[in-house]
C-alpha cells in the first residue's frame, strides 16, 4: 500500500510541478502590485520545471498508478509533450498580445488559470478510470470556461463563454448518464476491470451501445466533433486569440488521448488472435467504428463546407480545425497501431501549422485590430514575412506536398488504406479538395489583391520574428525528412494494460 | 433498499434526466437552463447511488460526491458568466445572446 503510493507520487511529479506552479502563481499575483510580466516568467519557470520532470518519466516504462486510477506511460507522456509544448508557445504569445493588455487586467490569475488548464490536460491523457476521466475533463472545461471569457468586458468574449458553459455542462452531463450506466451494468469504474466484466459476458448489448454514445458525447464536445461542435465557431471567435489556439490543439490532443484510451482498453477483446497485425478485435463483434466513421465524415465535410462562407478569418480557422478533428478521427476508425501512430503523427504536425496560423492571424490582428479577411488584402507587400509564413502554415493546413501538414495526412490515409476502409479515404481526400478552396481565398487577398492606397508597411519585433520562424521551420522540414517523428510516434504507442 | 426494485429509480432516473434535457433545449432564461443542467446531473446521481447499492460496492457514492463538487463549481463559474454577460448586454435571454451565427 505505502510502497505502491510512494512509486505513484514519484511518477506524478510532472502534474504536481504544475500544482505547486498555479499556486505559487495565485499568491504571487496578490503579493506583486505592479502589473508587469512577471507571472508569465514565472508560469514558464515552472512550466520548465515540468519538462525537465517529463524527460525523465519515459525511463520508467508503462506504469499504471494510484491503483489503476491513472496510468504513466508511452502514450500518455507522448501527448504530455505536446500539451505542455502548446502551453509554453501560448505564454510567449500572450506575452505580445495586445487583445489582452487593453484593460489593465491582473493577467497573473491568466497565467494560473492556464497551468490549471494544462494540469488537466495532463491528467486527461492519463486517466483510466471514469471518475479520472470526468475529474479532469471538468478541471480542464472550468478553467477553459474562464479563460474563455477572460476579456470579459468584450461583448464576443462574454457570449462565448456562455455559450461554451452551457455546451460544456450538457455533454458533461450526458457523459456523466452514459459513465452511470455503464457502472451499473459493470459495477467497476476503472476501464480494466469494465473490460474483465465485459468480457464475462452476460451484460446486455443495447445498454452498452447506449452507455458507450452518451460517452462519446462528452470526448466528441471535447474534440469537437460533428454533433457536439456548436460551441466551436463561437467560442473560438469570441476568446482572446491565445486561448482559441490552446483549444485548438492541446485540448483537442487530450481529448483524443483520453477517447483512443477509452476504446481500446475497455472495449477490447484480448481473447481474439490476430493481434500480430496490430489491429484490435472488439468484443463481441459489435463495430462502434462504423459510428465513428460515421461521425468522422460528418465532421470533416461540415467543418469545410460551412468554412467556404466564413469572412472572419478565426471563425475559419475554427472551421478548418473542426474538419481537422474529422481527419484525425480517421486514424482512430482504422482501430490498428498503425492508426494510433497517425494520429500522433498527425498531432506533432497539427501543433505547428495551427499554432503558426493562429499567431500570425494574432501578429496581424495587433495591428490592424481586426481579424476579417478583407483586411488581409494587400497584406503581402505590406509584410511579406509574416504573409508567406501564413501561406505555408495555410497549404500545411491543406496538406500541399513540401510542407508538414501532407506527411501527416498521408500516414493517416495510408492507415485506412491498408485497413480497406477505401471509401473513407476517398471522403477524405475529397474534404482536403474542398478546404483547399477556402484557404487559397485567404491567399489571394495576401498577394493578388491591391492593399489600400493609405496602407503603410506592417514591420515586427525580432521576438515576433523569431517565434514565427520556431513554427514555420518545423512545418517546412517535417515535410521533408519525418523518419524520426515516424519511429517516435511508432514507439508512443504502447498503453499500459494493453498489447 | 428495502423492497423497492432497482427498475424504478433507473426509470425515475431517466425520467428526470430527460427533463433536463429537454429543458436545456426548450428554455430560453439563461439562468433557467442552468437549473435544468443541475436537474441532469441529479438524475445521474440518483442512478448512481441507485446502481451503488444494488452492486453492495461504493464506488458509485464516491462518484456522488465528486459530481456535486463539481457541479458546485460549474454553476459557480456559470452563474459569474451569467452576470458579466448581464453588464455587457442587459439581458439573459438566450435568444438575444446572438452576436455570433454561423
Amino acid at each position: 500500500m505505502l510502497e505502491q503510493i510512494i512509486h505513484s507520487v514519484n511518477l506524478l511529479k510532472p502534474e504536481t510541478t504544475l500544482a505547486i506552479t498555479f499556486c505559487v502563481l495565485l499568491v504571487v499575483d496578490l503579493i506583486v502590485k505592479k502589473r508587469g510580466s512577471e507571472t508569465a516568467w514565472l508560469a514558464l519557470i515552472g512550466l520548465a520545471i515540468t519538462g525537465f520532470f517529463l524527460m525523465q518519466e519515459p525511463a520508467a516504462g508503462t506504469n499504471s498508478i494510484f491503483f489503476n486510477m491513472f496510468a504513466v506511460d508511452a502514450f500518455s507522456i507522448f501527448f504530455k509533450f505536446i500539451i505542455l509544448a502548446s502551453t509554453v508557445m501560448i505564454v510567449l504569445f500572450s506575452l505580445q498580445s495586445n487583445e489582452l493588455k487593453t484593460k489593465r487586467r491582473a493577467l497573473g490569475e491568466y497565467y494560473a488559470l492556464l497551468i490549471s488548464l494544462t494540469l488537466g490536460m495532463f491528467l486527461m491523457t492519463g486517466a483510466s478510470n471514469l471518475l479520472m476521466m470526468y475529474l479532469s475533463l471538468e478541471l480542464t472545461s472550468i478553467s477553459s470556461y474562464i479563460l474563455a471569457g477572460y476579456t470579459k468586458d468584450a461583448d464576443d468574449s462574454s457570449e462565448a463563454s456562455l455559450k461554451y458553459v452551457i455546451y460544456g455542462a450538457v455533454s458533461s452531463g450526458l457523459m456523466l448518464y452514459g459513465i452511470s450506466i455503464l457502472y451499473g451494468l459493470t459495477g467497476a469504474i476503472d476501464i480494466y476491470g469494465i473490460n474483465k466484466t465485459l468480457m464475462m459476458g452476460d451484460v446486455n448489448m443495447v445498454a452498452v451501445v447506449i452507455a458507450g454514445i452518451l460517452i462519446v458525447a462528452g470526448f466528441g464536445y471535447k474534440i469537437s466533433a460533428a454533433p457536439f461542435h456548436f460551441w466551436t465557431p463561437d467560442v473560438y471567435e469570441g476568446a482572446p486569440i491565445t486561448i482559441t489556439a490552446l483549444l485548438s490543439v492541446a485540448s483537442k490532443a487530450a481529448g483524443f488521448a483520453m477517447m483512443i484510451r477509452f476504446f481500446k482498453v475497455s472495449f477490447l477483446d484480448p481473447t481474439v488472435g490476430n493481434l500480430s497485425f496490430g489491429s484490435w478485435a472488439l468484443f463481441r463483434g459489435f463495430e462502434w467504428n462504423q459510428i465513428l466513421a460515421m461521425i468522422s465524415v460528418l465532421t470533416m465535410t461540415l467543418g469545410n463546407l460551412v468554412a467556404i462562407w466564413q469572412d472572419n478569418l478565426k471563425r475559419l480557422l475554427a472551421y478548418s480545425s473542426i474538419a481537422h478533428a474529422g481527419y484525425m478521427l480517421l486514424g482512430v476508425v482504422v482501430l490498428s497501431n498503425e492508426g494510433v501512430a497517425a494520429v500522433l503523427i498527425y498531432f506533432v504536425v497539427y501543433f505547428f501549422m495551427n499554432l503558426g496560423a493562429f499567431y500570425t492571424v494574432m501578429l496581424v490582428a495587433n495591428k490592424t485590430g481586426s481579424e476579417d479577411i478583407k483586411e488581409y488584402k494587400g497584406l503581402g507587400y505590406r509584410s511579406p514575412l509574416v504573409s508567406v509564413a501564413l501561406t505555408v502554415f495555410l497549404l500545411s493546413l491543406t496538406g500541399v506536398p513540401p510542407t508538414a501538414g501532407f506527411v501527416g495526412k498521408l500516414y493517416i490515409f495510408a492507415a485506412l488504406i491498408n485497413a480497406k476502409w477505401f471509401w473513407l479515404a476517398i471522403a477524405g481526400a475529397l474534404n482536403s479538395v474542398v478546404s483547399l478552396y477556402y484557404y487559397v481565398r485567404v491567399l489571394r487577398n495576401m498577394f493578388l489583391r491591391p492593399a489600400d492606397p493609405s496602407a503603410q508597411p506592417i514591420s515586427f519585433s525580432v521576438p515576433q520574428i523569431v517565434i514565427l520562424l520556431i513554427l514555420v521551420i518545423p512545418t517546412i522540414l517535417l515535410g521533408l525528412y519525418f523518419g524520426p517523428l515516424v519511429e517516435y510516434a511508432q514507439a508512443s504507442i504502447s498503453m499500459f494494460g494493453v498489447h | 433498499m428495502s423492497g423497492i426494485p432497482l427498475n424504478y429509480f433507473v426509470f425515475l432516473s431517466a425520467i428526470l434526466f430527460t427533463i433536463g434535457v429537454v429543458g436545456v433545449l426548450t428554455r430560453r432564461n439563461a439562468i433557467i437552463v442552468f437549473m435544468c443542467i443541475e436537474l441532469m446531473l441529479n438524475s445521474v446521481n440518483l442512478s448512481l447511488v441507485a446502481f451503488s447499492a444494488f452492486h453492495g460496492n461504493t464506488r458509485g457514492q464516491i462518484l456522488v460526491f465528486f459530481v456535486m463538487a463539481v457541479a458546485a463549481a460549474e454553476a459557480a463559474v456559470g452563474l459569474a458568466i451569467i452576470i458579466a454577460l448581464f453588464r455587457n448586454k442587459q439581458t439573459v435571454n438566450i435568444d438575444e445572446i446572438n452576436i455570433m451565427k454561423w
